[in-house]
């Protein structure tokens, strides 16, 4: 399980994150969503380790990982699985070596081992037979494949997700929502996924928090954020203008 | 909130003091971080496990690829001097020196500098602008991610490389340099050869080679050391690779000139 609590990080003048609580379960899809810009990729941050609050903790099974540093930090780190904005594929490697990479570098695994788990990530993502392109050779949704194929291939136990479908055609997205939905059925990680694909989302998350100016304004089952009283919700999911504050338009023009 | 670091909360007369004051914190700063990149790293020189592979990698990236260059540049400066020396020396009719000025020139001084600058424009650039890519594409993150130290895999063989290959660089680069000066004095101006290289190992001694050498082998940890940390420590964007790539250059060669007037003036 994944506590937040009290989470709190400014970058110069900027507050980003005000105070946020959020629990994750044991092997739900929690889905964050929120405007861009809105600290949500911040908060996955500070979820594995890049960044460091201000103040608050994130409790992984109770540990605070906002405390520890070097090889406790790692033990942490290795039971999760990371898919990036971009991918954040290695270009120097091939599309096969990316996949093999961590679990060349962190287990004991003999290659024969290394080269049948390999091919079996990369035919869970439909990519059979693409092991020799460079990532530079292949399409943005091939990529994003590429690195949830990484991202599972030591099998961990909770998976971050951030922004996995961005810059992708509305059917490559349901595409990857798809696979991912699939592998949580067949290895029931739990997932934090950072997303604003709206409505698409609310199929693939158990639950969904709305971060806004820095804090959690709502969290529950994707129905119950649907149908949400609060006007903030209601905007983002209807993809409204937000309407200016009051004191913005009754300024006296001189 | 009252804070020093804003400008405007000063009075006039003393933002300027505000600002100096400023400056000189973040240069300290920058230069204890700069100090604890090299520290960091020389730790991960003695925590196994090592990555030969990669150290194979950045021995064919910063010394192979830049064999080329040092020979082609190392050729070339030889024959300068040759002729500029020649010419210099037969004012006074001591023609019969040209080798050993060329040598000593080139294993003392020309030679690990010029090969030092050339290498960083070439392999050190490069160094930086891979780094910052996989630094703003989250590569780095990544590899954090996984439980892998950063240092371990982009630093530590690189700056391994650096100690291994730029002595060998610089050799290379003598060694054809002094056959440069020997192309322009003995086969085009009609110096004997055995006056060429005779006079140079009679003033050529063990001391000048090794201040040649620890020269090379200090180039070889300052060239890693500052264009993986410009890397590492890039801005945002193509901009901010841009702006460390040259950054890391310059910053390599001022330093390489520096450290170079430095250890002459200390070594024999």
């Amino acid at each position: 399980m994944i506590r937040v609590q009290g989470l709190h990080k400014r970058f110069g003048s900027q507050e980003v994150l005000r105070g946020i609580d959020l629990d994750v379960a044991t092997g739900e899809i929690m889905v964050v969503i929120g405007r861009s810009g809105g600290g949500k990729s911040v908060l996955l941050k500070h979820m594995i380790g890049l960044l460091r609050p201000d103040s608050g903790a994130v409790l992984v099974d109770g540990t605070d990982i906002t405390r520890l540093r070097g090889r406790a930090l790692d033990r942490v780190r290795e039971r999760y699985g990371v898919v990036f904005q971009g991918g954040a594929l290695f270009d120097s490697m091939s599309v096969w070596e990316n996949v093999a990479f961590p679990l060349r570098e962190k287990s004991r695994r003999s290659p024969a081992e290394i080269r049948e788990r390999v091919e079996e990530k990369l035919e869970q993502v439909g990519l059979t037979g693409m092991g020799d392109k460079n990532p530079a050779e292949i399409s943005g949704g091939m990529r994003k494949r590429v690195a949830i194929a990484r991202a599972l291939v030591t099998e961990p136990e909770i998976v971050f997700f951030d922004e996995p479908t961005t810059g992708l055609d509305p059917i490559l997205v349901n595409t990857i929502h798809h696979l991912i939905v699939d592998l949580h059925h067949k290895f029931r990680f739990t997932a934090v996924m950072v997303s604003h694909e709206i409505p698409e989302i609310f199929e693939v998350g158990d639950r969904v928090a709305m971060l806004h100016d820095g804090v959690i304004v709502e969290v529950g089952a994707p129905e119950a954020v649907r149908g949400s009283a609060k006007a903030v919700v209601q905007h983002f999911i209807r993809g409204e203008v937000e309407p200016v504050p009051a004191d913005h338009t009754s300024r006296p023009v001189r | 909130m009252f804070s020093p670091a804003a400008s405007d909360v000063w009075p006039a007369p003393l933002r300027p003091i505000a600002a100096l004051g400023r400056l000189s914190i973040d240069i300290v700063l920058a230069l204890g971080q700069f100090a604890r990149f090299l520290i960091h790293a020389l730790a991960f020189l003695v925590v196994p496990p090592f990555k030969l592979g990669r150290l194979i990698d950045r021995i064919h990236f910063i010394g192979y690829r830049s064999l080329t260059i040092v020979i082609l540049t190392g050729a070339f400066t030889g024959m300068v001097l040759g002729l500029q020396i020649f010419l210099v020396l037969s004012r006074f009719g001591s023609e019969a020196y040209l080798g050993p000025a060329v040598a000593l020139s080139l294993i003392r001084e020309l030679g690990p500098v010029l090969c030092a600058v050339f290498v960083t424009g070439l392999a050190g650039s490069a160094l930086t602008a891979e780094i910052g890519i996989m630094k703003i594409t989250e590569q780095i993150d990544a590899l954090q991610v996984m439980a892998l130290n950063p240092f371990r895999y982009l630093v530590v063989p690189a700056l391994v490389a650096g100690v291994i290959t730029f002595p060998l660089m610089v050799s290379i680069f003598d060694v054809v340099g002094i056959f440069g000066g020997y192309l322009v004095g003995v086969e085009l101006l009609g110096l004997s050869p055995g006056t060429y290289f005779g006079e140079m190992k009679t003033f050529v001694t063990w001391s000048d080679l090794m201040t040649g050498y620890w020269k090379a082998l200090s180039f070889g940890i300052i060239v890693p050391w500052v264009c993986t940390y410009k890397g590492f420590y890039c801005g945002h964007g193509a901009a901010g690779v841009a702006r460390a790539t040259t950054q890391a250059v310059v910053l390599s060669s001022v330093l390489i000139l520096v450290w170079d007037y430095f250890l002459g003036s200390v070594l024999p």
